[in-house]
């Protein structure tokens, strides 16, 4: 990543949607230049990032004159585009695609906001000094149990969400199960064990390790 | 072989659906769920949609939900058949894709909370929280602004044609508009006003309208 690249992405290694294009990226092998945009002094919510994504959110991903933002969005164009044959994270059959569509959308409706409120609860809030709410923390995890059921009744059938292989679908849950395993959450997927099979395959691709390893230089 | 909606024909999400497939005219069925007597409960509709919840389609042996997987599904499928509502290259698909994140992200959760308490609560002859309904209309006075901007540099939110991404809050703005009061939204704003007439005028969701009994 010396050269200056045509691809850019704009965002925060803080940021859940980030990390999921970052994996995006190295799975795919595409050459890009990250920009960081600090988060915590709110440069995301002034321009010149506000033209970029008026919703003042990141990420931002520039691939030539192309700029897209939301992270399903650009993950979506991006594994289409750039899909190497017999490798690739999406199908390019209309009816197969659907059945990774859907459960793109399971992650970002079902399985996501309950495990949002876990990280809140269980990562931020212990970093500002604060303390977790129990009974936030119960309800969410409640909420959380009752998705990874169906999750694990799917994976019981599947080695991955929409398919026999490995799809953007499976990507989309790494960052939040990555952060979540190091909380006492880490049990609700501990106790269901296709589930956790799933989750260790998933955080053992090479792809994803670059990202975990991206993060922890910069904190260093 | 007659696509089957599983869904009221009253709720939201069915209904993003029943307009793709209008669009498509491809012909479907709609198969009622009483959300009132909490069918979308039921062990026999969970084996539909195992979380509970409103459209699940069946078209011969393929079985989908999420309405938004399903809009793109038939868009795919049939392509070549009616508007394309795609995207005409790479590029345009990105953007559709990008809105139609934006209404699911940004639009949506508002829409659905405010309709909540402003209309379906009330309905149910319960009390309805107003407070946070004037909350959610705030919050989406700003997100109409984005789409003003948005739609002063170009027709539809996608570029110059209709997609995916303007048909998925046909049926989000209709309640706003026609159930919850909330006119003003798309009236005070000249080119949401001139792009919700155009998409609310398309003959697909005035078929839809009549199915309905609007």
């Amino acid at each position: 990543m010396a050269m200056k690249s045509t691809r850019k992405l704009y965002g925060s290694l803080n940021s859940p949607p980030t990390l999921k294009v970052l994996a995006c990226l190295f799975e795919h092998d595409i050459d890009f230049e990250f920009v960081a945009i600090d988060l915590e002094a709110g440069e995301h919510k002034k321009k010149p990032f506000l033209s970029m994504n008026p919703f003042g959110q990141v990420p931002v991903y520039e691939d030539g004159d192309v700029k897209q933002f939301e992270s399903r969005a650009i993950i979506r164009s991006m594994a289409h585009q750039y899909g190497k044959k017999g490798e690739e994270l999406i199908y390019w059959d209309s009816r197969q695609q659907a059945v990774v569509a859907n459960w793109i959308d399971v992650e970002d409706h079902h399985f996501e906001p309950p495990v949002l409120k876990l990280i809140s609860e269980l990562v931020l809030k212990p970093k500002k000094g604060l303390t977790p709410e129990e009974e936030t923390v119960a309800g969410a995890e409640a909420k959380l149990a009752k998705v990874l059921d169906v999750y694990e009744a799917r994976l019981s059938k599947l080695k991955y969400l929409a398919s026999d292989k490995y799809t953007i679908a499976d990507m989309l849950h790494l960052p939040n199960i990555q952060a979540l395993m190091g909380t006492q959450a880490k049990k609700l997927f501990d106790s269901r064990p296709h589930l956790s099979a799933w989750c260790a395959e998933i955080l053992a691709r090479p792809a994803w390790i670059k990202v975990v390893e991206m993060q922890q230089n910069a904190q260093a | 072989m007659v696509v089957k909606v599983y869904g009221p024909i009253m709720a939201a999400c069915p209904q993003r659906v029943m307009a793709c497939l209008l669009e498509k005219d491809v012909e479907f069925e709609i198969v009622h769920v009483d959300l009132e007597a909490e069918e979308h409960k039921t062990s026999d509709f969970l084996l539909r949609q195992p979380f509970g919840q409103v459209p699940a389609i069946e078209d011969g042996d393929f079985k989908l939900f999420e309405s938004r997987a399903i809009i793109r599904y038939y868009a795919a499928k049939y392509e070549e058949r009616g508007p394309n509502l795609l995207g005409n290259s790479l590029e345009g698909r990105a953007l559709v894709d990008q809105w139609l994140e934006v209404e699911a992200h940004n639009f949506n959760d508002l829409v659905y909370t405010l309709v909540l308490q402003l209309v379906v609560l009330p309905r149910m002859g319960k009390h309805g929280d107003v407070v946070l309904a004037r909350s959610c209309e705030q919050k989406l006075e700003k997100v109409f602004d984005i789409y003003e901007q948005r739609l002063s540099n170009a027709t539809y939110l996608a570029g110059d044609s209709f997609t995916l991404a303007d048909l998925s809050h046909l049926p989000g703005i209709r309640y706003l508009v026609n159930d919850a009061g909330m006119g003003h939204l798309v009236a005070e704003r000249k080119h949401v006003n001139a792009w919700w007439e155009a998409i609310s005028n398309r003959s697909a969701w005035k078929k839809l309208m009549k199915l309905v009994n609007y």
